[in-house]
């Protein structure tokens, strides 16, 4: 359990990571960089930097994160670490990601009653907020790229994606319906497709 | 402010504390943040455990903080056992909750992960991930859309603030910079009220 897939070993476009400390350091920094949510730190770091998952992998495994219980954010990174590691480097990723930010949010929680009031925390707070907006956004659109080795034709990706959109954002179903309804729709026509 | 709650939690208690966010966590399709209403219900309405005003403030402060939002249900875990009387029972309440939130999610993830890894190649599972690419990148930019608006509200009186959503967006999607130096640049920008 504990060798390097196949296809990733000695790969210098696919590096993996180098050990458990590895692991829990790279999940550390990049759960430090997420305010507002380590999502789109993920794809940028683990996708855009560090090349340990191909925007492909990247959907894929973000797909089953999205669908099971459990935050996305822990659900990929016991993912990515249990992918390279097996059990010792799920659990790697999981303190790497957890560990200094909740340190971090309790002594936030302590000192909490002493910024709350200040317009300059709140403004500084806001401004992050759209920044993280931003960045959500463009975790999207580069993994947009990834549609053009689907198996479903563009068009049929573009509807879906879009019907997705308006769904969430516009209408705000709730996300069980749009994954399970929309998302079970999406597959059952990829499967169709995939029998050609 | 509401009136500061003075608990005495007995084991019977936190055993109770626990086996409900174990629940929760079987149910956190989408994340824990979807289970919110449930914790409110469960901590506020029933058990008069958190004040509704320390329940909204885990939840804003997780948000500011770096990390996973799922560390909001580590700061109710820490309010409800500083409402019990010292930090001891707060640090223990957040290893309830959060052992709580995060064991039975965990388990069944990773094993459902190891056996679609396994048969990556059956068609089922092909079709799957494929399957399911539009949907995620479609919740992504439902996602930004969200926060943005809940950072800015109404575009038109709010622009700056998506001005800057969209062009830290653009930089991103197109260059490699370094998140920090944007996150930076925003807490600027929001810290002088620009944007």
């Amino acid at each position: 359990m504990n060798a390097p897939p196949p296809d990733h070993a000695d790969n210098p476009d696919h590096p993996r990571p180098r050990s458990l400390t590895d692991l829990f350091v790279s999940f550390t920094l990049l759960a430090l960089q997420g305010f507002g949510g380590v999502l789109a730190v993920v794809q940028r770091e683990m996708v855009d930097r560090k090349r340990w998952l191909t925007q492909e992998e990247f959907i894929e495994d973000w797909a089953v994160a999205q669908i099971m219980p459990g935050p996305n954010v822990v659900n990929l990174s016991l993912m990515i670490g249990g992918r390279y590691f097996g059990v010792p480097g799920a659990l790697a990723a999981l303190a790497g990601l957890l560990a200094v930010p909740l340190v971090l949010v309790l002594m936030l929680a302590v000192l909490h009653a002493r910024f709350a009031d200040s317009p300059v925390v709140a403004g500084a707070l806001r401004g992050m907020a759209a920044v993280c907006a931003g960045l959500i956004g463009a975790a999207g659109l580069r993994l947009a790229g990834a549609l053009k080795k689907s198996p479903l034709p563009l068009p049929w990706c573009v509807a879906l994606g879009a019907a997705g959109f308006i769904l969430v954002a516009l209408l705000k179903c709730p996300l069980a319906w749009v994954l399970f309804g929309l998302g079970g729709l999406s597959c059952v026509l990829t499967y169709r497709r995939l029998k050609a | 402010m509401n009136a500061p709650l003075h608990l005495t939690l007995d084991w019977a208690d936190w055993l109770n504390l626990f086996a409900h966010f174990l629940t929760l966590s079987l149910m956190s399709v989408g994340g824990a943040i979807s289970t919110s209403s449930e914790m409110h219900r469960f901590l506020v309405e029933q058990h008069h455990w958190l004040t509704q005003e320390q329940f909204n403030q885990a939840i804003a402060l997780a948000q500011a903080a770096p990390g996973p939002n799922v560390l909001f249900v580590a700061l109710m875990g820490w309010q409800v056992g500083l409402n019990a009387g010292s930090t001891g029972a707060a640090l223990f309440g957040v290893l309830v909750t959060m052992v709580g939130i995060m064991t039975p999610s965990t388990v069944i993830t990773y094993a459902a992960a190891r056996w679609g890894h396994r048969n990556r190649d059956l068609r089922a599972v092909r079709a799957f991930k494929q399957g399911m690419a539009p949907i995620v990148i479609a919740l992504l930019l439902s996602t930004a859309w969200i926060m943005a608006s809940s950072a800015g509200g109404d575009a038109l009186a709010h622009w700056p603030l998506w001005l800057t959503a969209v062009v830290s967006g653009l930089v991103i999607w197109r260059t490699r910079i370094h998140l920090l130096w944007l996150l930076a640049a925003g807490a600027v920008l929001g810290a002088l009220r620009v944007i």
